[in-house]
Order: structure tokens, then sequence, then C-alpha cells
């Protein structure tokens, strides 16, 4: 079981109070309909799916209800760090600064 | 007394005798004892049969690693268990064991005629096997393998136990209660941490419980041991869990620990738990998991009397049992030494011990002589022989050339060195870093804040484990602290082997691996030979380690082997993976109380209790339980559901839909967040008007859907299916949140907040209108689709006018709280228009009569709004919405897609399977393309035949062709139609 800190609640809280929500920093196209059927698959379909570093998304359902980023080390399952969605992805330099 | 029981020593009382029996046999042991100890205590080593080759077992250990005394254990009252270790089950009075495993009985078992008719379980064999025909596997290869494999029975009665859980948070988590575990949990909880120790065992101690002869700051080991337990138990902050095992490590320092309440009682206090699974989070965990003696690899290493030379020390040191009269051991390590030596001072004669290695230490040579043991250095054993029980082992030089030996003996003792346990370790994702002093793999580089003491961490003297133990208890940067002093016999040395040397031809003879899945080292040799060359490969294709024991014997033996085979060092062909749990755990612990009715939440409509009074019978709709159908006295479903459907139609109908989601979308901006969400278009909707809604997924499939109603120009009132209710509130919620956080709009779940009744029939208007107040009723007025404000019963109302089955409907929005009183009146109302109550049967028969599609039912996940015939919920004029650029995908855009449709049986009263498979030829022979299947199928009443409805490729182009529909008995034959049955003009509703 996880503890995932919500970065707008402010507490560390167990993940059943969470739900999953795929990897994060993909931004819906403003104008679908401009982009060819091969860049839709890419939006639609593709993702990262690394060994190591993931950005990634997390809803906290049971709590405040607001959907936030996280970066999660996928061999470890450890949190680097939350941050409300919105915000830019985190350097890798800060991730690694995080880490040790 | 016990046959093999020695006069003294051990901590077993044996003024207290306790009663048990094996196989039938009335034996007894003494308090104190595991089943393990009481057998060899009668002279028992024969415990059961092997699984493949079904060979005569015995006790190999005395320990959680134990992979061949693997019993069944009757404990009364339907309490039956499969595969316990007869090494851990602590003995109780009455206690009934029996072998496993074995037929007709344990001395003559049929199944050892595997053994010699040949190699019918090889190396593979499974994966060959099912390379093989059909009609061999089915009439051959499995009734032999029912007959022989499988281990132990499995119990037939209802688990009468129950199984408790809690959490529990600490700083430090001390897993092991050896002496590196003891060490760390005096020195954190003196520094004032709150500490949790957790031990397998029945007592606290590990290898102290039996070391007879170490001295700790001077004194004796076992009052050591007792002092510092009372110490540990008078703080307040510190938990002692004994029979508690840590089966799982998990991410964040979550472990999940099994404590054992009554497995080892025998009156049961009903209340009394069998288990508990504690969920612990610590700050910091102490891995002090020791280590697991190696066997040796040899023709007939798995003779009855063969066991660790160090169970053989614990035997005699605990439990007070010589494990023979005259045994030899085997080794290629100094600790077997000890067991040697304190079986000679117990006045045992040790028959010689083997040594594979030429320079025994001097040390140990000299003490051997003393005690007048033979020692046979630079030895190896070509083979063991015995039946039964092992009677002689044939050793020879290591060196070629060298004369064999026979030397008679009733016990091997065994010892190829040590296996640090570092299964939690590596559970928690560390990095095992190989020692090749040690032949071992040790922890190397941690994923989680916790550190390793004592044998776990290849470090294996009491002096060691002591002061490394109080290191990590205490925090301190070094590994190794210096507040014990210890004087103990410092044997720690020895080598690696992968098998001992042999210059047996290896055809004969078998020499074990793994002992509980019968791998031998020809298997593994032979997996090499077929071209496999990564461990985890060889393991599934051998299943070494692949047993219930998860391989804690045998995986270094194997890897060595393998590594021996392929010419390649052993860190470089890998390293299975450690998985939870640690030990086999029984599946009520992790049930816990999540079984029977705590099994899983049960949503009650507010109507539930009116319902259960009337006799529905429920059925699970999600989390909801919802009526089902009403009968009446005689009744069967198909009989309730025809009256329900014909009442319905005939007058007035009365269900509760009070279990459909429902989301209040608000906000200067509401009307434009739902052309995004839904395909329709809702910016013209009217103030009081209602529309049908189509939700999809971004993949363009629909998702769900429902109705909507407008309040007002910045307020509508969304319904969406019942299972979907979540699913659709995170949807909006993710799109309003991280796409278009600019939209003026607050999303509100208020599911719960409002009962829904729905009337349906001709009838409707009639009852309910001397009841409404503030709304016009009029038809012109109050047309279909329409929403509005008022007060039935005097109760505020959002009254909707619409129908889910082509009848004229009324939905009956109250606060939840009236929702039963509003049901009641409506039924006394309405009583004399015969109103009727109907619950989701029949609301599927009224629907699929109007052909109306339900999401999940008709469509699963993959169907677009045109394959269901909704192409006109698109608002065609929406530059975008969710989902609609994926409706001009390629795949989306092909022809021959699956279409919705009807169907009629031929046989008109034959009603299809859901779910069946549609073809378009009545008698191909298999393949048969299946062009769709049945989506619902229902008897209509009303219509007086029965009523399909399908998914088909190019369905609506199909209009009157003839499909077929195969099962098993026959082949239906059926019309395609359109999907609306039932008043396909729509007049009913528009009245
Ligand atoms: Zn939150």
């Amino acid at each position: 079981m996880l503890l995932i800190k919500c970065p707008y609640c402010q507490q560390e809280r167990a993940e059943v109070e969470f739900s999953y929500a795929g990897e994060a920093h993909i931004e819906r196209p403003s104008d679908p309909a401009a982009l060819s059927d091969a860049e839709w698959e890419a939006y639609l379909f593709l993702r990262s799916n690394p060994r190591g570093t993931h950005f990634e998304r997390w809803y906290h359902i049971h709590g405040c209800g607001r959907y936030f980023n996280a970066v999660r080390d996928t061999v470890t399952d450890n949190f680097v760090r939350t941050y409300p969605a919105g915000m830019p992805r985190p350097s890798v330099h800060d991730i690694d600064d995080a880490k040790t | 007394m016990n046959a093999y029981r020695a006069d003294q020593g051990g901590r077993v009382e044996r003024g207290a005798s306790v009663a048990f029996s094996f196989n039938g046999t009335n034996l007894s042991g003494v308090k104190g004892d595991t089943l393990a100890s009481a057998l060899l205590a009668n002279g028992i080593h024969f415990v059961g049969r092997s699984f493949k080759y079904h060979r005569p077992r015995g006790i190999m250990s005395a320990g959680t690693e134990e992979a061949s005394a693997l019993l069944g254990i009757d404990r009364g009252q339907g309490r039956y268990d499969t595969n316990i270790r007869a090494t851990t089950q602590e003995l109780f009075d009455g206690l009934k064991a029996e072998s496993q495993h074995c037929w007709p009985s344990l001395r003559w078992d049929m199944g050892v005629l595997n053994e010699l008719g040949g190699p019918v379980m090889s190396t593979g064999f499974y994966y060959k096997t099912f390379m093989w025909p059909k009609s061999a596997w089915e009439k051959v290869y499995e009734p032999i393998i029912r007959k022989s494999a499988g281990l132990g029975r499995a119990p037939r009665a209802f688990d009468p136990d129950c199984y408790a859980s809690r959490y529990a948070h600490c700083d430090v988590l001390v897993v092991g209660g050896g002496p590196a575990g003891l060490a760390a949990a005096l020195s954190a909880s003196h520094k004032g941490k709150k500490v949790i120790l957790a031990d397998e065992q029945a007592e606290m101690g590990g290898s102290l419980l039996s070391d007879t002869g170490s001295l700790i700051n001077g004194e004796a080991a076992q009052a050591w041991l007792a002092s510092a337990l009372a110490t540990l138990v008078e703080r307040d902050n510190v938990t002692v869990l004994t029979r508690t095992t840590a089966v799982g490590y998990y991410q964040q320092n979550f472990l999940g620990l099994v404590e054992r309440l009554s497995d080892h009682l025998r009156v049961l206090d009903a209340d009394l738990p069998r288990e508990r699974m504690w969920r612990v989070r610590a700050s910091q965990v102490v891995l002090a998991t020791g280590a697991i003696e190696r066997p040796l690899v040899f023709a007939g290493n798995d003779r009855p009397g063969t066991m660790l030379a160090s169970a053989a020390r614990t035997y005699l040191n605990r439990y007070g049992v010589r494990v023979g009269n005259r045994p030899v051991v085997v080794t290629c390590h100094d600790s077997a030494y000890l067991a040697a030596f304190d079986l000679a001072n117990a006045g045992v004669g040790v028959a010689a011990v083997i040594d594979v290695r030429d320079d025994v230490p001097a040390a140990l040579l000299e003490k051997a002589g003393r005690l007048g043991i033979e020692v046979l250095g630079g030895h190896t054993v070509l083979a063991a022989k015995g039946g039964l029980l092992v009677s002689a082992i044939v050793v020879a030089p290591v060196q070629a050339g060298g004369p064999a030996r026979t030397i008679d003996c009733d016990a091997l003792l065994m010892c190829g060195g040590w296996t640090p346990s570092v299964h939690l370790f590596s559970q928690a994702k560390g990095m095992l870093s190989w020692r090749d002093d040690l032949g071992a793999y040790v922890p190397g580089r941690y994923a989680q804040n916790a550190r390793s003491a004592g044998a776990c961490d290849g470090r294996f003297l009491l002096l060691e484990a002591l002061n490394g133990g109080d290191a990590a208890g205490a925090g301190l940067s070094d590994p190794i602290s210096d507040t014990y002093t210890v004087a103990e016999e410092t044997h720690s040395s020895g080598i690696s082997l992968a098998a001992l040397p042999t210059s047996a031809k290896p055809a004969r003879g078998k020499a074990f691996v793994d002992f509980q899945h019968d791998v031998t080292i020809k298997d593994i040799r032979q997996a090499v030979l077929e071209g496999f060359h990564s461990i985890e490969h060889i393991k599934r294709y051998t299943t070494t380690g692949m047993a219930t024991d998860q391989g804690k014997t045998s995986n270094l033996n194997g890897l060595a082997i393998a590594s021996e085979a392929l010419g390649r060092p052993i860190v470089d062909i890998g390293l299975t993976t450690f998985r939870p749990p640690y030990t086999p755990t029984s599946f009520g612990v992790f049930a816990g109380y999540s079984r029977g009715d705590l099994f899983d939440v049960t949503r009650k409509s507010p109507t539930d209790r009116w319902a259960e009074q009337h006799g529905a019978v429920f059925e699970p709709v999600s989390l909801w339980r919802r009526a089902r159908y009403f009968p009446q006295p005689g009744e069967d479903m198909d009989k309730a559901v025809a009256r329900e459907c014909k009442a319905t139609r005939a007058s007035i109908g009365i269900s509760d839909a009070s279990t459909l989601g429902k989301i209040e979308v608000v906000g200067r901006d509401a009307a434009e967040f739902l052309n995004r969400m839904y395909t329709n278009p809702w910016t013209k909707l009217g103030i009081g008007r209602c529309r049908y809604g189509l939700m999809l997924g971004e993949d363009g499939f629909v998702l769900d859907d429902g109705v909507v109603g407008r309040l007002a120009e910045d307020r509508f009132h969304v319904t969406t299916t019942t299972g979907g209710a979540a699913r659709v509130m995170a949807h909006m919620e993710d799109y309003l949140q991280t796409e278009w956080a600019d939209l003026n709009v607050w999303l509100t779940s208020i599911s719960e907040q409002w009962a829904v009744i729905a009337l349906n029939g001709p009838n409707t208007r009639q009852l309910i209108a001397p009841f409404v107040e503030a709304i016009d009723l009029d038809k012109e007025a109050f047309p279909h689709m329409a929403i509005r404000e008022g007060k039935i019963f005097g109760v505020p109302t959002r009254l909707f006018r619409v129908s889910f089955t082509g009848e004229l409907g009324f939905e009956i929005n109250v606060p939840s709280r009236y929702g039963l009183a509003v049901w009641e009146r409506l039924m006394e109302a309405g009583a004399k228009y015969d109103i009727v109550p109907y619950g989701t049967e029949t609301l599927h028969v009224l629907r699929a009569e109007k052909g109306y599609i339900i999401v999940g039912q008709e469509t699963d996940g993959t169907q677009t709004p045109d394959d269901v015939g909704m192409a006109w919920a698109i608002g065609k004029k929406k530059p975008d919405f969710v989902g609609k650029r994926s409706l001009e995908r390629p795949d989306i855009v092909a022809p021959n897609r699956k279409q919705l449709v009807g169907l009629l049986t031929e046989e008109p009263r034959t009603v299809l399977e859901e779910g069946a498979q549609i073809v378009a030829e009545k008698s191909a022979s298999p393949p048969v393309d299946m062009i769709g299947h049945v989506t619902s199928a229902y008897w209509s009443e009303c219509l007086q035949h029965s009523i399909a409805l399908a998914v088909v490729e190019g369905g609506r182009a199909r209009m009157g062709e003839a499909l077929y529909v195969p099962m098993p008995d026959t082949v239906h034959t059926v019309k395609v139609v359109d999907p609306v049955f039932y008043d396909a003009s729509g007049e009913r509703l528009n009245v």
C-alpha cells in the first residue's frame, strides 16, 4: 500500500484514497480535427512506460477530489514528489536532488 | 519416555506428556515439541512420499525451510489443513497428523511405479506433454497426473475459523527474534523508539534456542536470552510478537505480518481468531531473518534420515531429541562440526565426519579426535543406501583412484554452507550483491529505509549478530558496534559446491536439488542442454524453486549447478525473483473480516426496506442491491416478470431508479462544458427541457448515457448509469480540472441526495395529478422530455417526464429521506389503478421491446454511436467534443462494423442465450466466422414472442436476412429486424 502526498491537502495519505490516472504531461490537442491519424494515435495510445522515473497523474478521489501529478520510480515505487496539475514537469536535475 | 529422547537437555518439559496420532497410530511427545521433534523422538523419520517419484521422504530441517515433511493436520471441527510443515507445527494434545500424497498407504505406495516405469515425468514434462495430441492428454496423462501429483487433499468443509486484521505504526520494526533481532530491539527501545519485534517461532531466540556453548557478556547464551526478553517485555514501547511471520515487504516500509493465534491450541475459544494480519508501517525496518543451511547434492540425498546438520543440533539441544544412534556427517563447511561435537557430547556415537575439503582446520580435527570422531578429509559421497531409512553411505577420496568405503549409519547430517535469508530485502526491491567468499547473495543497495543484521547480512558469528543488531537498532552509522562481548566456537569457514564430486555414472541414483518438486541435478543439466540459459527459464522449465517453499533450500544449489553446466559465473545467469508471501499463507488471513456479509459494501436505496418486506428478489448492480422482481405466491421469475410487464403497459408500473448516478453541473459555462463532454448539443436546450446525452471516451467509444435536464441557464441535472456514476464524475472532473480549467463550472455528485421513483404506464398522469403542486401536468405544458420543479405530497420534487419503457412516464425525484414515504403514498393511491411494483428484470424487458440500449450490455467498450444506431445523437455542428476526433479513425470509418439490430427467432417461444455467437451459414463445419453476438434476449409477454438485441457485422444492411445461432445441442435460425419491437412510431409516449 503506497503512501501518497496530496499536494492540495498537504498530507500523506493511504493509497486507497486515490485512484491512478495515467501518464502526466500529455496535453489534449486544442484542435484535434487538425491532427493526422498518426498524430491522434500518438496522443491517444502511445505512452512512455519507462523503467525508472515516471511522471504520472493521481486523483484524490476519496479526499479533496482533485487531480495532481507525481514523480514515481517504477522500480522501487518510491515517490520523488507530487505537485499540482498544471505545474511544469520538474527537471531531471530537481528529481535527482530529491532522490538523494 | 520416548526412545530417542535424551535424558536431559533442551527446552521441553519431559514431565508434560502430549498425546497425538500419526497415520492413525497413537504416539506421545512432550510439551514444547514440534510435530517433527515428537516424531523423531519416537524414531520416525519416514513421514511422506515425494511429489513426482513417490520416493520415501523424511524430516530434513527443523524450521520454516522444510521441503519434505509436509503433512495434513486435522484440528477437529472441520479444521483440516494440508501441506503443514511438521517442523513448524507445535504439538498439542489430540493433534492428528497424516501423510499426504501416498496410496494406498505410506509404506506401500503405488506411485513409486512412476519411478520404475521410466521417465514419465522428465524435465519439462508439462511443456512437452502439452505439445502432444489432445486425446493423449485427456485420456492418458491427465488421469496419471491427477492421481499421482498434487500435494495433499484440499479440505471440503467451510472454514469455521475467523481471521483478524489490524494496522500498526512504529519507529522500528525488527523482523526476526534471534540474537541480531533481540539486540536491535534492545538498542532501539533503549533510545525510546516505538518498536515491534516479530518472530515466526513460538519462542523468541532463534539460534540461541539451540546454543548450549556460547557466552554473551560472560553469561550463558540462553540465560542472556531470558533476561533480554524480560527487558523487552517490560518496556512499554516494545510490542513482542511470537508465532508471527513477516510474509510480505511492500512499498514504503509497509509489511504484512501474520500472527498465528490458535493453530497450536487444542481447545479453541470461539472468539479467538485463528490468525491476525498486522499491516505495519515502519519508519525503519531491521531485517534479522538469519540464514538457511544448504543441503548437499549427491545420489540418494533424500533418503529418510537425511537432514541438515544444524537441524540435528537443534533437535538435540532444543528438544532433547537424538536424530539417530549412529549419525554420519557430510560437510564442506565448519559449522557441521558443531552438530557432531554436541551429539558426541550427548553420548551419541558419531560414525564419521566426511569433509569434502582437503584442509580441515586443525582445531576441528583436534577436537574431533578428542571426542573419538573419525574425520575423513578430502572425501566425497558416492551414494546413500537404504529404503525407508538411510542405512549406509558409500564414500571415496575426492582424488580419483582411492578405495571406496561403506559406512553404516542411521542418520545422515549434511551441510553445504549457509544461505542468508534475503527474501524480504529482495521483496522490498533491494539490489542483492554476490559474495564469492560466502558463495551467496547478500543485501546490496537498499530501496527503502531498512538495514540488515546478523546472518541475513552474511555475518554468521554470534558476536557479529549481536553487535550488528545493536548498531542497526540504535541507528549507528557503523554496521557493527562493540557493545557485546562473546565467547563462542568461531567455526564459520567453508567452501561452496554445486554438487558433491562423484565418479558414479550419472544414470544411476537421483541427486535432488529441489526436494519438494523432485528436481534433480540431471533435470537442471538437461534443461541447459536443451538450450535454457537464463535461470528464470531454467526455473520454469524444471520447476525448481517453484514449490510452496519457493526454493528456500534449493535456489542456490540450482544456480550453482546451472552455472557449472553453462560454464559461466553465477552472477552472470541471474537470480529469480523473491515474491511474497515468504511462507504459505492462508487465504483466510488475507480476507480478514471481509467475508460473508462484510465481503463488500452493500448500498441500499431508500425503498429497499419496502422491497424486502414485499418479497422482492434482489440482485447486485455494482455495489447496490436492487429489486430484480416481486414474485407473488407461486410465481417464478418468468411468471412474475410477465405479469409486471403486462401491468405496466396496461396501467401503471412503479420502480425504484434511485441508483442512477446524478451530477449537478452548475456555472456560467455549464452548457459549454456539456457540449464538450457529450456528443449532443446543449446550448439551445430550453430551460425545463431534457435531452438524452451520449458520452464517449476519447477513443470514440460509448462510455455512458443518461438524461440531462436544464433547470436554469447555468444549471443542469445530469443522470448517469448506475454503474457509471463514479466513473463519469471522475471523467468530468478530469477534463474540467486539467484541460479546461478556464471554464466556470462546478460539479456536485447528488446521487445520494435524490430518491428517484419511476412511474410508467398510461395512467400515471391521473395517478399523480391530485398530489402535485406548482407543476402543470397538461401534455402540452409538460411534454415528453421535460423537467419541472414543484411539490408532490407536499415534498419538493424535480419531476422528469421521461420514459425508459415507451409508455407515458415520470421520474419523481424527491430528497432521499422522503423516498420511502412518497413510494408508499403512490402505492396507496395507485391501488385503484392496479399499480404494480417491478424490478430490474421487467425494466430490461420493457426497454428492450423499445430497442433502448443499456451501456455495458449492448456495448462493451468497442461501440461507436453509429454502431448502436445513435449517429443522430451527435451534434454535427460542434467543432469538438471528447471522442469526436476518434470517430474519424480508419478503423472506425471502415465498413462492416458490428451494428445493433433486433433478432426474431424462427420458433417464437425460443429465447436466445445472451452472449451466444451469430454465424451466417447454418451448417458450416468449424471454424466458422462469428459475425456478431446476442446482447439481450427476453420473452416478451406483451408481444407474445421472444425478442433479442444483437450486434452483427454490417447489421443494418441485413434486414430480413436469416442468420444462425449455433448452440451445443441445436442451431437456432433468426431473422434480422429493426431493434424497435414495440410502438415504433412512439404514439404511447406522447400522450
Ligand atoms: Zn487531496
